[in-house]
């Protein structure tokens, strides 16, 4: 049992909060992704929970022990670096043997543990080389597999894959989620690629500005964000946001729409709200269509599978996903009409959701 | 065409002058300490140099002093720049006040710590004021060949380890911190970080300061002459007296050539020892 339980962790740099008292349980065997953009803390989380820095406030278990003031060779950690830091001193076999070692395995389950994980990550024939002889994809493997080698409880990853060119992300992407799948650790695994996050996590994370807005499962922060951060970052394109302004009842008017929304609060009047859709989440009509936004093309981009239309309404950026046989062309008018179920609506000032 | 030479021939007065002011003479020393005055080989010059009741005592009092202080030097060196590498604020500082002694000459060090050692020096008005000592010692009389070679290797020892340390700790500085925190991770404690990554990532620095150094120990000279006098033979000083005070240049070649020779053995040595595995690149 590795649950890993971090408990109002805040870490500050001088006068600057890296970290803003972050709670987050990972369970047992659990993938969590921590997802942000660069600066949004999930590295120092990340290396808080490895020990390689101390958090300012809070505490951090990992199953039933407080491990925040324990050196991480303690922890029952192993981790995988951003830039593999493959020792290059050391040949292959001793890299993956490293941690081995300095447990004092004897030589018998040594052999074998490295054996074992090297054919796994496809790097058998590779044991005798020096991290110089071989190829950022092949020592990227080095390090998983150094990592795998330790049988951990908690798996760390530091964004693994950032220094890989694209296909071979995608490849490594599926090979390393089938690999955990099996190893049984509990990860905890730090991207700022949203799709790397998605395709891999049980459960994302997603950090900003030293918090995390939004932690839930891949289909659920796409489809519900819980704050206009993560509907702006999750997605691409991402959400499309216009201003709604309060009518009658609980009706709102967003463009030239009369939308059923929230209940107005107790100070309609200078109360803000935000309307959201995804831009794939629009149907396509004309002039005569009930209900239909009328926005004007400003870019087409064909991107194969589908169109995306960069448009504008009252001004406002607006893009929408259309099928790829459509025929339009910029500074034409388009009609649409959103699928009400998948409208959503954000307070401006707070930006959750209401 | 043009572009391609462009490198060669810029290289190429450093290159003369090295031939004529190094490459030639050494020729001639070579020469001088294997032939005759007829210009016929002969091996009288090493015999004579060999057959000196001076000789075994300066080849080994050199052997003992590079022995005593090389190594002396390199684990100091190793851990005050571990302890500079570490600091967060003050580096400089404290890298700047090490290395003081490198803006010295040898013989100047050689003097400083003469006025210590010397019978009216430092350490005897010292003793004598606290009452430790009734009269002053002579540490430094020909009857105390231990004390010299003390007072020498601490000299020594005081004004050459700065420059190992200032390339070491630029070694150090290109080490990348990410090594360090995956044997941290992996379970190495500090003493196993510092001997299975920083020691060997390390290296190339060890083998340049080692080098350096064993080359320099075994051509010390101005600090045994401002300590030792001729009390304690050395090698190079043997040079010197066969030079300049027996007019037997010669001589003094071999014995020249016999630094030369210990210098080159000792860094193809290091070189092996200090060798980076086939196929790795540190």
């Amino acid at each position: 049992m590795a649950e890993i339980k971090i408990k109002s962790v805040a870490r500050r740099f001088g006068k600057v909060e890296a970290l803003k008292s972050i709670d987050l349980t990972v369970a047992d065997q659990e993938f969590l992704v921590l997802l942000g953009a660069s600066g949004c803390g999930k590295t120092t989380l990340l290396r808080i929970v490895a020990g390689l820095e101390t958090a300012s406030e809070g505490e951090v278990w990992i199953g039933d022990e407080r491990v925040d003031r324990l050196p991480p060779r303690d922890r029952k950690i192993a981790m995988v670096f951003q830039n593999y830091a493959v020792f290059p001193h050391l040949t292959v076999f001793e890299n993956i043997a490293f941690g081995l070692r300095m447990a004092k395995l004897d030589q018998n389950t040594v052999d074998k543990r490295v054996k074992r994980t090297a054919e796994l990550m496809h790097i058998d024939p590779l044991l005798e080389r020096y991290s110089g002889q071989l190829s950022g994809g092949q020592r990227q493997r080095v390090a998983v597999a150094r990592a795998l080698a330790m049988e951990p409880e908690v798996l760390l990853m530091d964004e693994p894959l950032s220094n890989l060119d694209a296909l071979l992300r995608m490849e490594m992407r599926a090979e390393l989620k089938s690999v955990l799948a099996e190893s049984k650790t509990t990860t905890i695994y730090v991207t700022h690629d949203q799709v790397e996050a998605m395709s891999m996590a049980d459960r994302i994370a997603i950090m900003n500005k030293g918090e995390i807005v939004q932690a839930s499962d891949a289909v659920d922060i796409y489809r519900n964000p819980s704050h206009r951060f993560v509907g702006s970052f999750i997605g691409n394109p991402p959400m499309n946001f216009l201003p709604a302004k309060p009518l009658e009842g609980s009706m709102w008017s967003v463009a030239n729409l009369q939308l059923p929304g929230p209940a107005h609060p107790s100070n309609a009047t200078d109360s803000q709200i935000e309307f959201a859709i995804r831009p794939e989440d629009l149907t396509v009509g004309d002039a005569t269509t009930e209900g239909a936004m009328h926005v004007k093309v400003r870019v087409v981009e064909p991107l194969g599978s589908h169109l995306l239309a960069s448009c504008l309404v009252d001004e406002q950026l607006f893009r929408v996903v259309l099928d790829s046989d459509h025929p339009i062309t910029s500074g034409d008018s388009l009609y649409i009409k959103p699928m009400m179920d998948r409208i959503r609506w954000f307070d401006a000032k707070s930006e959750h959701v209401l | 065409m043009q572009t391609r030479a462009l490198p060669y021939l810029l290289l190429l007065p450093s290159v003369i002058l090295l031939g004529v002011l190094f490459l030639y003479p050494f020729v001639l020393v070579a020469w001088q300490a294997i032939s005759d005055d007829a210009g016929q080989l002969t091996s009288a010059h090493f015999s004579e140099m060999l057959g000196h009741w001076k000789f075994n005592t300066a080849f080994k009092n050199t052997l003992y002093l590079t022995l005593a202080v090389v190594p002396i030097q390199m684990v100091l060196a190793l851990y005050m720049a571990s302890l500079v590498t570490g600091m967060k604020r003050g580096r400089d500082a404290f890298l700047y006040i090490w290395t003081i002694p490198l803006g010295i000459s040898d013989l100047a060090a050689g003097i400083i710590w003469l006025s210590i050692f010397e019978q009216s020096g430092f350490l005897n008005s010292f003793l004598v004021t606290f009452g430790i000592n009734e009269q002053p010692e002579t540490f430094l009389g020909y009857q105390n060949k231990g004390t010299i070679f003390l007072a020498i290797a601490l000299a020594e020892i005081w004004r050459a380890t700065a420059i190992v340390l200032v390339i070491l700790v630029a070694g150090m500085g290109l080490i990348p911190k990410e090594y360090q925190e995956a044997a941290e991770v992996f379970g190495a404690s500090r003493w196993q970080r510092f001997t299975k990554v920083t020691l060997p990532l390390l290296k190339p620095s060890l083998q340049t300061a080692l080098i350096l150094r064993v080359i320099l120990a075994f051509e010390v000279f101005a600090v045994v002459a401002a300590l030792g006098g001729t009390n304690l033979p050395i090698l190079m000083g043997e040079v010197y007296q066969w030079q300049f005070v027996l007019r037997d240049p010669n001589v003094a070649a071999a014995f020249a050539l016999v630094i030369l020779g210990i210098s080159i053995l000792c860094t193809l040595v290091i070189m092996w020892f200090l060798r980076t595995p086939k196929g790795a690149t540190i």
